[in-house]
């Protein structure tokens, strides 16, 4: 959270309110347009090792160079991306289902569901954020599919929490006090009338949470629990990179701006999303 | 106004209660936001619920319509018990009632449009043929003074009036024999408060619609409502008609509120005995007779042992120990009429 | 010289939006104005614009002199102004519990006012609250000292805000519909409180509400605002009795009399107007019985035969004028 603050305050001296929304559209627009174009734009393939040409500096025929296995860095960035958007994409939607749902059923009944869900909540934030996902993965054997499952079941917390809060709110609505004496249902209610007004924090939170799904799944796979090689993904090859951070400054470089770059973009939809949501409601 | 002998909603010694947090070690309190109630309603019939702050007639509207837990006491629809009642019961309840609230943009789902708040209406309540919902709509919006083109409108998009006119197209999506309005014109401006009840008027006589109208505004209730009930502290301190219960009000706090109504008469200076105090917080609710420390003919009986019984003249109800019986008397009292009720 | 006297103030919202549009106002020491209007009328923002206290959002005074005791104050700096605000002119709001400082007792409230404006000394200042508590009719004033705002009930508060708001001794008054939010036997209590701070203190008063009836019984003279722009200004009982806008008089119609009858309320079509959309011309136009093509013009405030305080601003005013005199 506090890379997305300074990001945050950097913008707002950079970029005026509007204009956020736009620029981070058009830079997650951007990669998930490379995200898909990789396997056409690429000029190399990724995976492919030619140690005779390993550790060339930044040329024509390799705008970034390549690593110490002769891969091209700049066709691992491109590719890198569709793991990338992947990993933020599907590391953020399957928290925010699970969160949103039992927050807001948390909400709605108050009582016994509400305390038992609190008390998971709480149990949950006790620990660690990537303490319990680096367990979670351990147990689960490494790979992505670990790395969505135990987001899944960590990081569905904040969402509870936001969405639990606006619901407490909205309850005591008028709207909500007339879908009841209109005789409406409690799932009707529920999910017609509460969730929709109940996620805008929810979504604004999304957004930041993309770039610490992003940085997770980074790190995760730095530690070599993640992305398995020889598949680019730009934690890992910052990881690969490292050893070469003298010698071959390219290789750890690149990916890292695309991780800020991604990163910022998500920062200002954030921002901008925000602003206009905040504005509506 | 001619009504059949059976009350269409009715109350029987109801109370809600709240709990009031006292802390870790007192007991538990709890605050009697309504406190034994009874009050009928009947078909067809305006019945005007006026009291300030700490009165509970919002809470008891809601009661009324099971949208509160219900501590003591009964409510029944059509004779059939509601509290704790059978889901069949409640649901006829449900379809025959509605309800109306103050802050017009609240009561509307800020994300749907107002048609399709109403058609949600027709569609859970199967009112119509699916294929005739979008025509029943406009039908509605038109009923209430809405063009037909603001169906597409959200809340957000409208002025405050409007959006209660939507409102009430909402409660009468569903053809109901009686709509609660809780403050439905307190938050519009003057010149479109009129609009509103107008519109009430309009559609209480073209559906013989009862109306339980929760106010403030005495002015408003005066002109509208056939009964009038008055609210202090979670009991009904009196209740009658309404020209008799404004000429000839028979609770001193009636009186008061009444006398306390601003005229638009520049040479009519402000009423002379303003009563003093507030209406006290109904968690702290004096012994005996709650008014007793406003009351400007509180007798040592008032202030110790149980509220006062509900006396009857006529249709004329009221909880006092000042008998009125058999004098014309006319608050604010003279020296002689107290002594002479005193004696009573 | 009038106490205040308000000048062509223009007040408009980022290029063109006047939510105050060339509104003129008198006050005498010691009279009683009410300003009258619905949602949408500008009379906050002229009474806010008076204090030059408007709230952010691009909100400025753009035109017109506001001279309080033949000083124009719009020209102060913001140093100089301070020593206005409160000294000279103090403010009461309609919502107590947003206008006074929930962490300070009632009694530092007042007190810290007397310490600024008048260099008291703590044990004076607090002396000078408890005056002021009794003043405003607070019971067990020694004790309530001590307080803060959320023990006291509304009302109590609403009283505790006018001690603040009186505590720096100010000659003009600006109450902000101090009593909408308050029960109706409460009201009679705050109005007449102001009645009597205004007799033993010779307090100049506006009185801002959207209640005739108030004024009615309250006020020396009424100005009535719609669509940011005054209609109609004059001595009470020539308004009241004789209104010369239309809009006065719908306003006056408009009010359930608390005299029986069950017939239907009279109302003024239409709905107030929204400050992005303002009619040309007459602001009142699409709403008024009797507009025609010359309504497309902006009248102007033009006074009554017989009056030369009475004014409203109708090019239909001259019918009326004509019937008076005939």
């Amino acid at each position: 959270m506090k890379m997305t603050a300074t990001f945050s305050r950097l913008r707002q001296r950079i970029i005026p309110r509007q204009q956020a929304l736009y620029a981070g559209l058009a830079i997650v627009g951007l990669w998930l347009l490379v995200a898909c174009l990789a396997p056409w734009v690429a000029p190399f393939d990724p995976i492919a090792q030619d140690v005779s040409s390993s550790l060339l500096s930044p040329s024509g025929a390799h705008p970034f160079g390549t690593d110490n296995f002769g891969r091209d860095v700049f066709s691992r960035v491109l590719w890198g991306a569709r793991v990338d958007l992947q990993i933020c994409i599907l590391g953020v939607l399957f928290p925010f289902m699970l969160g949103t749902t039992l927050g807001a059923l948390s909400g709605y009944s108050g009582g016994v569901v509400d305390t038992l869900v609190m008390r998971v909540i709480d149990i949950v934030l006790a620990f660690p954020f990537l303490v319990l996902m680096l367990a979670i993965i351990a147990i689960l054997g490494p790979g992505l599919s670990s790395f969505y499952i135990a987001m899944a079941m960590v990081g569905w917390v904040s969402y509870a929490r936001l969405v639990r809060a606006q619901v407490l709110i909205l309850k005591q609505r008028d709207f909500i006090l007339a879908a009841r004496s209109l005789g409406y249902g409690h799932l009707r209610i529920l999910f017609r009338h509460l969730l929709p007004n109940a996620l805008t924090g929810a979504i604004v939170f999304s957004m930041s949470d993309c770039v610490l799904v992003l940085l997770n799944g980074a790190s995760v796979s730095y530690l070599g629990l993640g992305v398995q090689p020889p598949t680019a993904e730009w934690g890992v090859m910052v990881a690969e990179g490292q050893s070469f951070i003298t010698t071959a400054w390219w290789i750890t470089t690149f990916p890292g701006i695309a991780i800020v770059l991604l990163a910022m973009g998500f920062s200002l939809l954030a921002d901008g999303l925000g602003d206009k949501l905040g504005e509506r409601v | 106004m001619a009504h059949s002998n059976w009350p269409l909603l009715e109350a029987d010694n109801l109370s809600v209660t709240f709990p009031v947090s006292g802390g870790l070690w007192q007991a538990k309190k709890v605050v009697h936001a309504v406190n034994q109630v009874t009050i009928q309603i009947y078909p067809g019939e305006t019945l005007g619920l006026v009291g300030e702050s700490g009165s509970g007639k919002s809470t008891l509207g809601r009661a009324l319509l099971q949208l509160e837990r219900v501590a003591t006491g009964e409510v029944r629809f059509e004779g059939l018990r509601i509290t704790h009642g059978l889901t069949s019961d409640i649901a006829r309840l449900r379809q025959q009632s509605a309800m109306i609230f103050q802050d017009p943009f609240a009561s509307l789902n800020p994300r749907q449009t107002v048609g399709e708040s109403i058609a949600e209406v027709l569609r859970v309540h199967q009112k119509v043929p699916r294929a005739q919902v979008a025509q029943r709509v406009a039908e509605l919006l038109t009923l209430v003074g809405l063009r037909t083109q603001q169906a597409s409108a959200k809340p957000s998009q409208l002025s405050g009036g409007q959006c209660q006119r939507a409102g009430i197209a909402r409660a009468l999506a569903i053809e109901p024999r009686l709509i609660v309005a809780d403050e439905c014109v307190a938050a519009l401006d003057v010149s479109i408060q009129g609009q509103i009840v107008n519109l009430l008027m309009d559609l209480r006589e073209k559906m013989g619609l009862a109306i339980l109208f929760i106010a403030h505004d005495l002015a408003i209730v005066r002109r509208l409502c056939d009964r009038v009930a008055v609210m202090y502290l979670g009991r009904i301190v009196e209740e009658g008609p309404t020209e008799a219960l404004f000429t000839r009000p028979l609770h001193p706090y009636t009186a008061a509120l009444v006398s306390a109504i601003p005229e638009i008469d520049p040479d009519k200076p402000l009423p002379k005995n303003v009563l003093g105090g507030e209406p006290p917080s109904p968690i702290a609710v004096p012994p005996g007779c709650a008014f007793h420390p406003r009351c400007p003919y509180a007798q040592v009986q008032c202030r110790t042992g149980e509220p006062p019984l509900t006396r009857q003249i006529a249709n004329h109800a009221y909880a006092c120990v000042l008998n009125h019986e058999g004098d014309e008397t006319v608050f604010p009292l003279i020296r002689g009429s107290i002594d002479e009720a005193q004696a009573c | 010289m009038s106490l205040l006297k308000v000048n062509h103030l223009t007040v408009t919202r980022g290029e063109d939006i006047a939510l105050v549009d060339n509104v003129s106002l008198s006050l005498e020491a010691g009279e009683m104005l009410g300003l009258v209007g619905e949602s949408g009328s500008g009379k906050t923002v002229t009474c806010r614009a008076l204090m030059r206290l408007l709230p952010g959002a691009g909100l400025q005074i753009t035109g017109g002199e506001v001279l309080l005791g033949g000083r124009d104050i719009l020209s102060l700096s913001e140093g100089q102004m301070s020593a206005v605000r409160g000294r000279e002119i103090g403010m009461i709001f309609q919502n107590p519990s947003s206008h006074l400082n929930p962490v300070m007792t009632i009694g530092e409230q007042i007190a810290e006012s007397r310490r600024l404006h008048f260099g008291a000394n703590r044990r004076q200042a607090r002396e000078d609250a408890l005056a002021l508590l009794r003043q405003v009719g607070v019971p067990d004033p020694q004790n309530r000292l001590n307080n803060y705002p959320h023990e006291f009930s509304g009302g109590m508060r609403q009283r505790a805000m006018i001690a603040v708001a009186l505590a720096p001794e100010p000659t003009l008054l600006i109450a902000d519909e101090p009593t909408t939010a308050l029960d109706v036997t409460v009201q009679m209590q705050i109005l007449r409180l102001l009645g009597d701070l205004r007799a033993e203190l010779g307090l100049a008063v506006i009185m801002i509400t959207h209640d005739l009836g108030i004024v009615a019984q309250t006020c020396d003279r009424i100005a009535v605002m719609y669509g940011g722009r005054l209609c109609e200004v004059g001595d009470k009982r020539e308004v009241l009795a004789e209104p010369l806008h239309p809009y006065t008089r719908g306003l006056i119609d408009c009010q359930p009399v608390s005299e029986g009858g069950q017939g239907r309320l009279t109302t003024i079509d239409g709905q107030p107007p929204v400050a992005d959309h303002f009619p040309s011309g007459c602001r009142f136009h699409p709403r008024c019985g009797s507009a025609d093509e010359a309504c497309l013009d902006q009248p102007l405030l033009r006074y009554g035969r017989d009056s030369h305080s009475h004014a409203a601003a109708c090019h239909h005013l001259l019918p009326t004028l004509i019937r008076r005199e005939g």
